[in-house]
């Protein structure tokens, strides 16, 4: 079961748009239809949101990303395909069923705040609620409790005219989350914030998210912000959603050469995790081998260092080439572990910003261990340093969130 | 050839024809709407007049600190009690009536009419000409059918001064309206409330300024009209201006007028200030005001300290 779920979505907006939508499905262009008065803002988009997921749609000023949010609660109607919530279909939806699932399921954080400048704060949290038709003292309550979870605890009684910005938009967060919606819709909701508060916003989001279990569609146009939120990642360009996949798999694999020339200024130090880069040791061996197991390995593959595991792949430590070649030649029957270096061991989510300053503090590799304490595989300072690097050579630059606009 | 091009339309005497079957066909409907306008009329004239003029002056004064501030209470003290001693009381107690009521009809007519202008783009695209027919027309030629209707007195004048003054609320209704942020209307919609709950809850109370200036500019064109009414025997300050004209008497003319310009000073500024309540931080309902939300303020951070 999935939470939101688009079947080859479009919208047009112009006189005579199902035209438009039979064009399209025969081969026309989005120019085409430009040229006959039709704006096709959606084309052909399909994805599934599954619960508890915060899913990023991404695209730049015109990409049509705004208008899909839109279908999603019905403020547009669609032209073809169908937009399913909890896999019930809104195009059979009468008026007032429409706004009971907008009441119940779908509620949605506005670029702009969009709060009522004639309410306090409380009251604009309450919204929600208000329109329910809950009585004033639970509204109250529930309002108060979402306004303590933003941070915002006995800030109702102001306006929000005396709010920050950032603030402000924690009680449009707030608002949301009062309705007691399962379904959050949140269009360029930290847009207007400047850097430093809109990082602190994506924190507390993921946090409320991980806490609340809310489903969550998030739209953007700055890339950074998807890859730090987005459990999946949709990409959109004229329309047409391009590809859909995890921040990693965007990354590393850009299905068309739009979104790899996007991703190409991405800080990937942030979005690649130490799990994704991890390379299989170079050799293991049980940590009851003796030296003499260990020396042929050595041998065999000419590595330097080799990672000792335990029979259930946890990691034991690094012996060198030196020391084992040493405890042959004594005759040993123990396994030289390094004594002046310790195992540097870090967990597979890792973002590989991390990294880089115990790497360069060890002169092993990192060790890679999942969330059971067992090895993925190691990162060698090489490793690390080319995954860095973008595939094409492109060397990492500011951020330019509108190179194509 | 061209000496009988064009031809003689007769749009003039079609319009007499028109107001003159209206006047017969339509006769118990204007007996109706003539007997209901001098009553209430009457009535109106009667509240202003019945408090002796210093208690009336006191009570004018009053409210204007209420809305705005102690300094335009002062100015309506003085102001209306040279009025009172230019002896034109009476008089401008029976032009205020007829603004007061010529203003509330062309803003109930009003409101609706723009929201509904607001909402629907064939309405307005309807409504605009006549609009712009309805205040370019000049306003005296109103009073000739106005006689038709309902010969002379208070009920014409309250006749053309609601047409007269009625457009400047239809379009700032409308522009008020339509001028709400589209983000917070769909702000409204995402949270499944109703049109008529986004109407009441959002853009009525977004549209409020440019309502409450459309309000204004009503009060202002039905004051300013309310001279011209003098020709058509409405009591007031436009009979006296009228009178004063015709027998060229500069002083009554002089007073009448000083009078007309003190009501309006109050009018105006009376409703600028309705419009933008939290500009006038002095007045006494922006006191009141204050006070109620730093009590509110207080008692939510002690339930969220306790």
């Amino acid at each position: 079961m999935s939470a939101i779920r688009a079947s080859h979505v479009y919208k047009i907006f112009g006189r005579r748009s199902e035209a438009g939508v039979k064009q399209l499905k025969s081969g026309a262009t989005r120019d085409e239809l430009r040229d006959q008065g039709l704006t096709a803002a959606v084309i052909d988009a399909s994805f599934e949101v599954n619960p508890g997921e915060i899913f990023v749609v991404m695209g730049l000023s015109g990409s049509g990303k705004s208008t899909l949010i839109r279908t999603v609660n019905g403020l547009l109607p669609i032209t073809d395909g169908e937009m399913y919530i909890h896999d019930q279909p809104l195009s059979g939806l009468s008026k007032l069923d429409l706004r009971r699932v907008r009441r119940e399921n779908v509620s949605m954080v506005f670029q702009h705040f969009a709060l009522l400048p004639h309410r306090t704060v409380g009251e604009n949290a309450a919204y929600g609620l208000q329109i329910k038709g809950i009585n004033r003292a639970d509204r109250e309550a529930k309002a108060n409790e979402a306004l303590e979870m933003v941070g915002l605890g006995g800030w109702g009684g102001y306006s929000p005219s005396e709010l920050s910005g950032g603030m402000q938009q924690r009680v449009g967060l707030a608002r949301a989350l009062a309705a007691g919606t399962d379904i959050m819709l949140m269009d360029e909701a930290f847009s207007a914030l400047d850097p430093l508060i809109r990082r602190g916003m994506q924190d507390q989001l993921i946090e409320l998210q991980q806490k609340l279990e809310k489903t969550v569609l998030f739209i953007t146009h700055d890339l950074n912000e998807a890859m730090r939120l987005g459990d999946r990642i949709a990409m959109m360009r004229d329309g047409r959603i391009e590809q859909i996949g995890t921040a990693e798999q965007i990354l590393n694999d850009p299905a068309s050469n739009y979104v790899a020339r996007f991703v190409a200024d991405v800080d990937r130090t942030r979005v690649l995790t130490a799990g994704s880069i991890a390379e299989p040791p170079y050799a293991v061996t049980g940590a009851e081998s003796g030296p003499q197991v260990a020396h042929k390995l050595l041998r065999e593959h000419q590595p330097s260092w080799l990672l000792v595991v335990s029979r259930d792949r946890k990691p034991v430590g690094i012996v060198w080439e030196d020391d084992v070649a040493e405890a042959v030649r004594k005759g040993s029957s123990e396994l030289p572990y390094s004594a002046t270096h310790e195992m540097p061991v870090v967990e597979a989510d890792t973002p590989i910003n991390e990294l880089f300053e115990r790497s360069a503090q060890h002169r092993s590799p990192l060790v890679v261990v999942d969330e059971r304490g067992r090895v993925v595989g190691v990162i060698p300072r090489v490793t690390l340093l080319t995954a860095a690097t973008p595939s094409n050579g492109v060397p990492d630059e500011d951020e330019d969130e509108e190179e194509e606009a | 050839m061209l000496d009988n091009f064009p031809p003689r339309i007769p749009i003039g005497s079609w319009i007499a024809d028109l107001i003159a079957w209206i006047n017969v066909n339509l006769d118990f409907l204007l007996d109706f709407i003539k007997d209901t306008g001098s009553w209430v009329n009457d009535a109106v004239v009667a509240v202003l007049l019945f408090p002796h003029p210093l208690i009336a002056i006191v009570i004018f004064a009053l409210v204007a600190w209420l809305v705005r501030s102690w300094r335009l209470a002062l100015g309506v003290l003085i102001s209306f009690i040279l009025i009172m001693s230019m002896n034109m009381w009476v008089q401008s107690m029976q032009t205020l009536a007829l603004v007061v009521i010529a203003a509330l009809t062309a803003i109930i007519i009003a409101l609706p009419l723009g929201i509904w202008a607001a909402r629907n783009d064939t309405v307005s695209a309807f409504v605009k000409p006549i609009l712009d027919f309805m205040q370019t027309m000049p306003a005296m030629v109103y009073l000739i059918p106005a006689i038709t209707f309902f010969s002379i007195g208070a009920v014409p004048a309250l006749f053309s001064t609601i047409i007269f003054s009625l457009p400047p609320a239809v379009r700032l209704t409308e522009l008020g309206i339509r001028g709400v942020d589209e983000e917070t209307v769909e702000a409204g919609q995402s949270f499944g409330a109703t049109n008529w709950e986004i109407l009441r809850g959002v853009q009525l109370p977004l549209a409020i300024p440019s309502i409450m200036a459309g309000i204004n500019q009503v009060i202002m064109l039905a004051l300013s009209m309310a001279v011209i009414a003098g020709m058509v025997g409405a009591d007031g300050l436009g009979k006296e201006v009228t009178h004063a004209l015709s027998t060229i008497n500069v002083a009554r003319g002089a007073e009448a007028g000083l009078s007309l310009v003190f009501l309006a000073i109050f009018l105006d500024r009376f409703t600028a200030a309705l419009g933008a309540p939290g500009d006038h931080k002095s007045s006494l309902l922006a006191k009141w005001r204050a006070a109620r939300e730093a009590k509110l303020r207080d008692a939510q951070a002690q339930g969220v300290t306790a």
